[in-house]
């Protein structure tokens, strides 16, 4: 499992990049901290070890009593989201310790994880990729469908785990291995290569890779 | 502002000489050859400018050999040295497609001199 510290942020949008050879690269724009740490939880204390972060700060007025008291003991404001990050060593971290951007630079394989965009109840094309029924040669009113389910007397009933139209979307969903293209400490940007989960203002967490690729860092 | 542009504005060439569609430019290329980098002008008409901000884009329409030729650039790309205006051409839409079913007298724009603009 992961155990780096990560930072909580929110997608802006996309934009690309020219490098100087001239090529364009997609990247994604973050705002990402900073962050306070609110709680530690520990092994004795809760069974595990981690960092618990806040992220965008909160009018204390539109705070209930027992969140108030628990941002409190942080010695912080109160903050809008709170996320936890696993950890090991706890001890290393202070309450309302500032967690920043500058916990990556430009180069880092990053994990981004992300509730993806809602698609509601949706075909097996889009869902699964399937391919479709050809568009004539006396195919009649069977384009997008997914086809057989399974045979008849043997085995008498439908696979369980069958691809099949459903709710498609709005999942949490990690990208592993995003390389993280620029980041500009004095704006909290972090600039991401490529696409990643989710709508624009929708929320992420950005983690140091768990696998990190050949592809993606050559030189580790 | 929001962020995006503020990103986007940092690599925006506020350098290079402004045109329109229908005027006659010479856009020059920066080449790579192996080791060695050479600039290519590329001479003809301005037919479109699509996009916005860092993304949009220009196309310049030329014959060459009796063949018509054309390339579309990256406004912004760092691979453009400059870019001269060699006339003003006076059109009355925004994309001159129909440039690409005439040739020879026919394709001429109206309001072109010789001569650079400066």
């Amino acid at each position: 499992m992961n155990r780096t510290l990560g930072i909580i942020g929110r997608k802006l949008g996309m934009t690309q990049v020219f490098l100087e050879d001239g090529s364009a690269v997609p990247v994604t724009i973050v705002e990402a901290g900073p962050c306070r740490v609110i709680q530690k939880k520990t092994k004795e204390k809760d069974g595990y070890e981690a960092i618990q972060l806040g992220f965008l700060p909160k009018n204390s007025q539109r705070v209930n009593k027992p969140l108030s008291g628990h941002f409190k003991k942080a010695g912080t404001g109160p903050y809008s989201y709170t996320r936890e990050f696993r950890v090991e060593g706890v001890e290393k971290f202070e309450l309302g310790q500032e967690i920043t951007v500058n916990l990556f630079k430009a180069g880092d394989v990053v994990d981004v994880t992300g509730l993806s965009k809602g698609r509601g109840f949706t075909g097996v094309i889009k869902r699964h990729g399937f391919h479709g029924s050809p568009g004539s040669h006396g195919t009649h009113e069977y384009f997008r469908h997914g086809g057989s389910v399974g045979s008849a007397t043997y085995p008498h009933h439908v696979f369980k785990g069958l691809k099949m139209p459903g709710h498609h979307g709005n999942q949490r969903v990690t990208i592993q291995n995003i390389k993280v293209f620029d980041v500009k400490e004095d704006q909290n940007l972090i600039l991401l290569r490529g696409g990643i989960p989710g709508s624009r203002n929708g929320l992420i967490l950005i983690r140091g890779a768990t696998k990190k690729s050949k592809r993606a860092n050559p030189s580790a | 502002m929001n962020p995006v542009e503020l990103v986007e504005r940092e690599q925006l060439r506020t350098d290079l000489q402004s045109f329109n569609v229908g005027d006659t430019v010479k856009v020059h290329v920066r080449i790579v050859e192996g080791e060695k980098e050479r600039i290519q002008p590329f001479e003809g008409v301005v037919i479109r400018k699509k996009g916005g901000g860092i993304r949009s884009t220009f196309t310049v329409r030329k014959v060459s050999y009796g063949i018509g030729v054309e390339r579309i650039f990256p406004m912004h790309s760092p691979r453009i040295d400059r870019i001269d205006v060699i006339s003003r051409g006076k059109v009355r839409r925004a994309k001159l497609f129909y440039l690409r079913n005439l040739k020879g007298k026919a394709a001429r724009i109206k309001g072109q001199k010789k001569q650079a603009v400066a």
